[in-house]
């Protein structure tokens, strides 16, 4: 049976709990929000004692079904001051779902000036003072983690930005390949730091394994649900062949790439940075063009990017990656980008807030545009030490903004806003607007629909519809952030009527229940209001539920689009 | 007329990024597909001017006509 791994840093001690009656129906997203919202004081600073990290494998987690291997983490996030859920894929996940841990919920903080690393495995947490591995990036912690206890051994580290508690700092998952996945967002790894942890280790040896109700219908379901993804070109053909960038293109067709600090909507070097031209470089210089971030991923939307030598570069370089110092930046070096994703990686920053970051810090005059050479330095001299320039870079968009006197600041509750004008990709603008999350693209992505053709078609650059559009969005993807799945299965369930019947159908033959759609609309419901919650109480209303004022005020070429939502239509959003 | 035809992901295959064409004045979108070798059912995105069209949008002289096959990502 699925137990609570509980540790407390106060006083070092380690539990293991029955899970809740409550809770028994929780997983990934729904399980972090609810203990969150349950344990954590709302005011309290979220680097302090009282605030909790939580990680929890989805509801499908660690069974066969494709694409189920995602982790999620939860907490009061230091970055928005909200409730923050970040999801990532690698080897975690899985390993934590076979040991039978539904949750794993580290409290407390250490008196002392001592660190700690967490060993995980079938007979709950050891808890050891670290000393050794202190200062180290992420990929050397992996390395020594690796050489003290095995190869198969899982890890969640964080990097310097952690250890220093910047707020854009991220908790890293070792993948498939002893590479990096990361929660990235919203500063989960300044809460690890805060509890003075630098690792956690997980040991699957002897893991009982995720036991199903109904094998049968398991299997019958999971095959209908496998064929849907690679039945759709997006997941089936398109990911797996040019990744997320290939994204680059599209919205710089669209007018909806933010360029230059989102001052324009179109990147004149967009082909030198695009998944097309990425593709072609990867495959000519022997990397991968396909890679999963976990076991069992059949879509394959990572790849290994090397460089003119041949050498390993990068892996798992995304689209938002790529767009934030590519042409909010204006670096139009591809490889100076996948050095940079690799550093962001090491030192253990989200490369979405420190792209985004970058855009603000070129406009306050503390590099020039385009200037990757300095970018890399500020990321190896500045960030990565901890000086006091690097740790107002590693405080996000928002810190240099304020620090520096910038007015033109994309953030929505002090978190960047990632990849997509919303002045001419209005549904993703209220999205950021007013997800729980901060502005963040995945919890709503109206892309699909306003751009891609995917479930339906939605005008970018009208207002009809836009606020429907990302509520249903954000209600779903709460739903399967909620199972473990990787949000890509949203494009299949999106158009590919036996997709969703089929995942419904895998949770209830997992812990023999009959679900219907409606409970899982409920679910996402359910989570979003919760999490809502959470933030009213710790002082977010619906005043934060806006875009900055810029993008009111300074149309955005070449629709010369502006955001012109009111309040109240705004406010239309929580109207469920 | 001419327009402006741009192709990307895999329509580049044995094709090309983008090139002018010189076509009858209301030239519907449809019929500069099927000149390609590519079906309708092929084409995921059609973007005319940086809006989305259709396979009946006529085209006009100075267009800029974009199709991608039907990707997706973020």
């Amino acid at each position: 049976m699925d137990k609570i791994f509980r540790v407390n840093m106060t006083d070092l001690t380690t539990k293991i709990e029955e899970v809740p009656a409550a809770w028994a129906g929780l997983g990934g997203r729904s399980l972090t929000s609810t203990i969150v919202a349950a344990e954590v004081p709302p005011t309290c600073h979220a680097l302090s004692a009282e605030n909790k990290l939580v990680f929890a494998p989805g509801l499908l987690t660690g069974t066969p079904a494709a694409n189920s291997g995602r982790l999620s983490a939860g907490a009061k996030s230091p970055l928005t001051g909200g409730i923050k859920e970040s999801n990532a894929g690698g080897t975690a996940a899985q390993m934590l779902a076979k040991l039978g841990i539904k949750a794993l919920i580290i409290e407390g903080a250490p008196k002392g000036d001592a660190w700690y690393n967490l060993a995980v495995g079938v007979n709950g947490v050891t808890i050891s003072e670290e000393k050794e591995l202190l200062g180290l990036g992420n990929f050397a912690v992996i390395d020594a983690v690796e050489a003290r206890l095995g190869k198969k051994t899982g890890v969640l580290t964080i990097g310097p930005a952690g250890e220093l508690k910047m707020t854009a700092a991220n908790i890293s998952v070792k993948d498939p390949d002893s590479k990096i996945r990361s929660h990235g967002r919203g500063g989960l790894g300044a809460v690890m730091g805060s509890k003075q942890i630098k690792f956690i280790s997980i040991d699957g040896e002897g893991a009982p394994g995720v036991k199903i109700a109904d094998p049968d219908k398991f299997k019958t379901a999971a095959r209908a649900f496998s064929k849907a993804i690679l039945e759709h070109p997006v997941s089936g053909e398109g990911l797996p062949t040019y990744g997320t960038n290939v994204l680059v293109n599209i919205l710089n067709e669209a007018g909806g790439l933010p360029t230059r600090n989102f001052t324009t909507g179109q990147f004149e070097a967009h082909d030198k940075i695009s998944g097309e031209t990425m593709y072609d470089t990867i495959v000519a210089r022997g990397g991968k063009p396909k890679h999963g971030c976990h076991a069992g991923c059949i879509i394959q939307c990572s790849q290994v990017y090397h460089d003119k030598d041949g050498k390993y570069v990068t892996s798992g370089f995304e689209y938002e990656t790529i767009w934030g110092l590519g042409a909010d930046c204006c670096i139009d070096n591809l490889d100076d980008i996948a050095r940079a994703d690799n550093l962001m990686d090491d030192i253990g920053i989200d490369s979405i807030e420190t792209a985004v970051m970058f855009g603000v810090a070129m406009e306050a005059g503390i590099l020039n545009w385009g200037d990757s050479k300095e970018m890399l330095r500020l990321l190896t001299d500045e960030i990565g030490k901890g000086t006091a320039l690097g740790r107002i870079l590693g405080g996000g968009a928002g810190s240099v903004g304020r620090t520096y006197g910038v007015t033109r600041v994309p953030v929505v509750k002090n978190q960047a806003i990632p990849a997509y004008d919303p002045r001419s990709v209005k549904g993703i603008g209220v999205t950021y607007a007013t997800s729980t999350m901060g502005a963040d693209h995945t919890s709503g992505y109206t892309i699909a629909t306003n751009i891609l053709n995917v479930g339906g078609y939605v005008d970018p650059l009208k207002k009809d519809g836009q606020v429907e559009l990302s509520r249903n969005l954000q209600i779903a993807t709460a739903a399967v952030d909620s199972t473990g799945m990787c949000i890509f299965v949203a494009f299949p369930a999106l158009d590919i009527p036996e997709c969703l019947p089929a995942l419904i159908d895998m949770i209830n033959a997992r812990f023999g229940i009959a679900l219907t759609g409606d409970d899982v609309t409920n679910l996402g419901k359910y989570v979003l209001k919760t999490e809502r919650e959470f933030n009213q109480k710790a002082g977010l209303s619906n005043v934060h539920d806006r875009l900055p004022d810029f993008f009111k005020n300074e149309p955005v070429a070449p629709h010369n689009a502006v955001w012109d939502f009111t309040d109240e239509e705004l406010d239309e959003f929580w109207n469920f | 007329m001419q327009i402006t035809l741009k192709l990307f992901a895999t329509f580049r295959n044995g094709r090309f990024k983008v090139a002018e064409q010189e076509l009858a004045e209301g030239t519907e979108v449809r019929a500069v597909v099927l000149s390609l070798g590519l079906t309708e059912e092929e084409i995921g995105i059609v973007m005319l001017n940086g809006r989305h069209g259709e396979l009946d949008s006529k085209l006009a002289h100075g267009d800029t006509l974009s199709l991608f096959p039907l990707v997706g990502g973020g």
